[in-house]
């Protein structure tokens, strides 16, 4: 290639090269934290029920199968959109939802559940938030995808829709059952 | 209201968005000890909070962020090291959370690349600036034959 072109091509070349970085950037959501312990054994916990005659939830729950936890508060506004579907996966048995609930009062959470209708196999109440921290949960809803040896597969940040079931919950779920 | 006036309220307006905020930290969460307290202080300072991001969590009023505060004041109680905190939070939120990204591979293109940049764009300036000079003074040499020329231009005018 001759200087001149070169001239031409150069400046060309690194603005392509600059304006599909930012192009990308822009596709990318910073609200979304990609989580360290993915591949991670689920953190050790033990919560207390929700309700007085119920079982609470621990991390030895989350073995032997497929399962879903999703942080759940009654004070998350954005949970009662996604909360329809949770009920579907437990209605057609589809996987197991675990519920913890976070940082909520259990008087109003189970007004919540009341009103909504209550998906969870089983739930926790994580009145301090600490076992959140230890998922490293920082906004609601957040849901967590565990596979057969109680490593955690998949974080799912904000409100699952139809889409995000379809297209990445359910067949992940395939991949980690078969 | 005269002009210098509104100058100098729009200033003092504009230097007083600027200022740092307030710290958040409510009473009675700072610890008794001075010494555990400015090391909670400092850590704190270091740690973003990843509900509002650009703050940290010692400037957010945010309810995660208080509840890190809690955290990081109860293990250094315990007598936890600075670092088995950092590397706590970090095994929990990723280093994200570390308002300094770390320096290791994943993040050498952030720390070298604007020296990168600016030694590329330093030698194009170089190359470029030494081209110029150059073709100025091959102008500026004319040979004997285009000299004869030159001056017959110019006497037929």
């Amino acid at each position: 290639m001759q200087i001149s072109q070169l001239r031409f091509v150069l400046p060309v070349a690194v603005f392509a090269v600059v304006a599909a970085a930012l192009g990308v950037g822009l596709t990318l959501d910073p609200k979304r934290v990609p989580s360290p312990l993915i591949d991670k054994p689920v953190p050790e916990f033990s919560l207390p029920p929700v309700t007085e005659e119920g079982e609470g939830l621990a991390s030895t729950d989350l073995q032997g199968q497929v399962t879903l936890v999703n942080f759940f508060a009654s004070w998350c506004v954005s949970c009662q959109v996604e909360h329809p579907l949770l009920n579907r996966l437990t209605e057609e048995d589809i996987v197991p939802v675990y519920g913890i609930n976070w940082k909520d009062e259990p008087a109003n959470a189970l007004r919540w559940l009341k009103a909504l209708g209550d998906p969870y196999a089983r739930k926790g109440s994580d009145v301090s938030g600490r076992v959140g921290i230890d998922w490293g949960v920082y906004g609601l809803p957040e849901s967590y995808l565990i596979d057969r040896h109680g490593r955690i597969a998949y974080k799912h940040i904000g409100p699952i829709t139809e889409r995000d079931l379809d297209n990445t919950i359910l067949p992940l779920i395939e991949r980690l059952r078969g | 209201m005269r002009f210098s006036t509104a100058i100098g309220l729009s200033l003092a307006l504009f230097f007083l968005a600027g200022a740092p905020p307030v710290f958040a930290i409510g009473a009675g969460e700072a610890l008794d000890d001075p010494a555990l307290e400015q090391r909670a202080r400092e850590i704190g300072k270091s740690l973003r909070c990843l509900v509002c991001q650009n703050q940290s969590i010692d400037d957010s009023d945010a309810e995660l962020a208080q509840d890190l505060r809690r955290l990081v004041r109860e293990r250094l109680s315990a007598g936890d090291s600075d670092d088995a905190i950092f590397d706590y939070v970090v095994s929990r939120y990723g280093d994200f959370v570390l308002l300094k990204p770390p320096f290791k591979p994943a993040t050498y293109a952030l720390w070298f690349g604007p020296g990168v940049v600016l030694l590329l764009a330093g030698a194009g300036a170089f190359v470029y600036l030494r081209n110029q000079s150059r073709r100025r003074t091959a102008d500026a040499d004319l040979t004997e034959a285009e000299r004869q020329r030159l001056e017959g231009l110019l006497e037929d005018d």
